[in-house]
């Protein structure tokens, strides 16, 4: 059809705005996998014997196992021994952000991320990761008052062993699936947050991702432990360099809530998606799962994923307390030939727990757009109740919604409740909002944002603003 | 102001407007009536510049500017506004929102600044009581969940915001309690100026008892067959469509 399609389509092609890359002195560890490669990551990290042997435990488990078929998107072949699983700027070990390379901070200026306290959004603490390690993080202090930990993964190593060696792997077991495996075995950094009993942490804790370096990964793990009523907001966010090459992202989150504690943890996620033609872009194959360990207590995943060549993940909580609760909202955006199929995992195991499921995707260009969600109830899961929700968007007609949800019920007293529906935008909506002066493109942008809006509403305020730009922009082809 | 000249129309292939002629000078009221199916909204719609809509012959000068060469935003910022018929809901846009972003965008075509939060709610009070629009309606998604008439309502609020030179309200009297008509009729009214223009497409006199048209215009299968004063409502009214065919037989019978 006509010029409203055509614009359509191109506003569904805009160019990438983070895809710039930093000139910087990097240290590398030589590309390919193997065990010399964990030692050395190990080595650098200056890592506890026990790390190092779970990390070995973690290759061997990873070279057993296989690469998945069930998938919706074609898997593209990945040469694992091509990657460098180490990329550090060269200054490291740093003790105040006075000490950070100017190119660094720039960097992340540029990204609209100040690491200046000063100039940083009230609020917010940030821990930012640059390809494999943590360069800054902010309001540290502040934090510790409360008894707050909030540092690097490889900080937490060294400062809080027994936390570590008490947490990690419980909820994602390295033999999870084969990229949790990976992850385990050659982490890098990432983020680890602990909010001590009955505290509602002062601030929004965030981690900025940025994958530099050229044939590099990024294998980063965040682990948050909130204790016995505690509550804590978290944010991630993501971007990466246009690169021809895929570059591949496999993390691990981990989170644990305990007796009335809650956790609130939010995505905004823009990896550099490929150009239009499908040529490069980000590999994102993420495993996120938290528990609700303790009774009365709750997680909450948010996403907004408008970047990557392929997103594949499902944030999910096991529902192990009894009265706990488990949330997932989701805004997947995908355009040009971007894959995503995403979706949740809600296992409930106690008694009256609740899961709730919103997933809103929206496809445009030639891009596949998949949700997949497993909810399912044990057992002894009394009265367990679930409602799930999953909306499809299509902006053009060379594009493609799927839904798979798949429902697992071992106990007659739940309610397992799944609604779907799939809609386009409608010229008639298009050619009111012009009749009011808006043009094409902002018509869309505000009708895509409007039809994000239950997921945008969940995110933290100052967020909340910036991912409904990032939809914007996603759409919008005259944004360099 | 606006000056429309032998505009011919076809959707799919198919001929609607068969060649159409009016002038609307500013301060002046028109009235457009006419059977169902006759082109009324069409009319509307190719002026307001809706795509599907192939205009085959003729013009139209809006302010002296080729209207039919402008994008449909363009035409709506130059301040020609339609009311729909069948107002679209957008489901997950505030209303507020909506109108803050219109309004930005028409004054940016201006070369204005956006308004200040504050200037914008306080003309939204303004207009929202010129036209009885409870808050909470303002406050919701646009017109999603709205009843018929809280739609036409809403765009009557639409039009008081954007304060346009010329609007077409298309059977905004339909659907409308007693009490609404009269209210948008106030509205509409007081909105009046000598420098703005209205083009009422009604089926019902009811409605030219509150709003008094300076002209009345049949269409009948694409063309204005007949142009009169308030009066010629009033005959409509009385002696039926069948009336103005007749004559209209009559007359081509004569022309043979
Ligand atoms: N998109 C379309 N496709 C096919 N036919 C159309 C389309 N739009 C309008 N028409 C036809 O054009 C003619 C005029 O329609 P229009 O809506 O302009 O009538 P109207 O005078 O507004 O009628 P009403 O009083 O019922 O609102 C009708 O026969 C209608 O079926
Ligand atoms: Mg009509």
């Amino acid at each position: 059809m006509s010029k409203d399609q055509e614009l359509l389509e191109s506003l569904a092609s805009g160019e990438y705005e983070y895809g710039f890359s930093t000139d910087i002195e990097m240290e590398m560890a030589p590309r390919g996998l193997n065990e010399d490669t964990i030692r050395y990551i190990s080595a650098k990290k200056n890592e506890p014997e026990w790390l190092l042997e779970w990390r070995l435990k973690a290759l061997t488990r990873f070279l057993q196992m296989e690469m998945p078929h069930w998938q919706s998107f074609d898997l593209p072949e990945i040469d694992f021994q091509a990657i460098s699983y180490f990329a550090a700027p060269k200054k490291k070990q740093l003790n105040s952000l006075d000490e950070v390379d100017p190119e660094l901070l720039d960097t992340f200026a540029k990204l609209g991320i100040p690491l200046n306290e000063q100039k940083i959004l009230s609020g917010v603490a940030v821990d930012v990761v640059f390809d494999s390690v943590s360069v800054a993080t902010t309001f540290k202090a502040k934090l510790a008052e409360k008894g707050v930990i909030f540092c690097s993964f490889g900080e937490a190593v060294q400062n809080h062993p027994e936390l570590i060696k008490k947490y990690l792997g419980t909820v994602v077991p390295a033999g999870d699936n084969i990229f949790a495996a990976l992850n385990s075995a050659v982490f890098s950094d990432g983020s680890f947050a602990y909010i001590p009993k009955g505290v509602r942490c002062p601030m929004e804790l965030s981690t900025y991702f940025r994958i530099n370096a050229m044939n590099s990964g990024q294998f980063e793990r965040t682990l948050i432990v909130a204790e016995e009523g505690s509550y804590v907001s978290y944010l991630e966010g993501c971007t990466a360099p246009m690169r021809d090459e895929n570059q591949l992202h496999a993390a691990v989150v981990e989170l644990i809530a305990l007796d009335d504690a809650e956790i609130k943890y939010s995505t905004v996620q823009n990896w550099y998606p490929g150009d239009k033609d499908g040529k490069g872009g980000v590999y994102n194959f993420v495993t996120k799962r938290g528990i609700c360990k303790g009774n009365n207590s709750k997680i909450s995943w948010t996403q907004v994923e408008t970047g990557s060549a392929i997103t594949w993940k499902y944030p999910g909580v096991i529902l192990k307390g009894d009265n706990s609760s488990g949330e997932f909202y989701s805004v997947a955006m995908t355009r040009h030939h971007k894959a995503a199929d995403t979706g949740t995992k809600m296992i409930h195991l106690g008694k009256n727990t609740k899961s709730r499921i919103i997933s809103k995707g929206i496809s445009a260009g030639k891009s596949q757009n998949s949700y997949r969600g497993l909810v399912s109830i044990g057992p002894n899961a009394e009265n367990a109740r679930n409602f799930t929700q999953c909306d499809s968007l299509l902006i053009g007609d060379k594009c493609g919604a799927h839904t798979f949800p798949y429902i697992e019920s071992k106990n007659s007293s739940s309610i397992v409740e799944h609604e779907a529906t799939t809609s386009k935008i409608a010229e008639d909506q298009i050619f009111y909002l012009n009749q009011r002066g808006i043009d094409t493109e902002k018509a869309v942008a505000l009708i895509v944002n409007g039809y994000a809006r239950e997921v945008l509403n969940n995110l933290p305020m100052e967020f909340a603003v910036e991912a409904q730009k990032l939809l914007a922009i996603s759409l919008d082809g005259s944004v360099g | 102001m606006l000056n429309i000249n032998d505009l011919q129309a076809s959707v799919e292939g198919k001929e609607i407007l068969k060649g159409i002629s009016l002038r609307v000078n500013a301060g002046e009221i028109h009235a457009i009536m006419g059977p169902n199916g006759s082109g009324k909204s069409t009319l509307a719609s190719v002026l307001a510049g809706k795509e599907s809509y192939e205009v085959t012959g003729g013009n139209v000068l809006f302010e002296g500017k080729d209207l039919i060469e402008m994008a449909p935003e363009d035409r709506a910022r130059e301040g020609l506004f339609l009311a729909f018929q069948y107002p679209v809901e957008i489901p997950g846009v505030s209303n507020i929102n909506f109108l803050k972003t219109a309004i930005t965008e028409i004054r940016a075509y201006k070369g204005l600044p956006p308004l200040s939060s504050r200037e914008f709610m306080n003309l939204l009070k303004e207009k929202q009581e010129l036209v009885e629009l409870k808050t909470s309606l303002v406050n919701r998604s646009l017109n999603e969940g709205f009843s018929g008439g809280e739609k036409k309502r809403n765009e009557i609020l639409q039009l008081a915001m954007l304060d346009p030179k010329l609007a077409i309200l298309d059977e905004t009297d339909s659907g409308l309690d007693i009490d609404a008509l009269r209210i948008v009729a106030n509205g509409v009214n007081k909105l009046r100026t000598e420098n703005n223009a209205f083009m009422l497409i009604t089926h019902y006199q009811r409605l030219l008892d509150y709003i008094v048209p300076d002209f009345v215009h049949i269409l009948y299968d694409g063309k204005i067959i007949k142009s009169g004063t308030k009066e010629l409502a009033l005959e409509l009214e009385e002696k039926g469509y069948d009336w103005v065919k007749e004559e209209l037989s009559v007359q081509a019978s004569h022309s043979l």
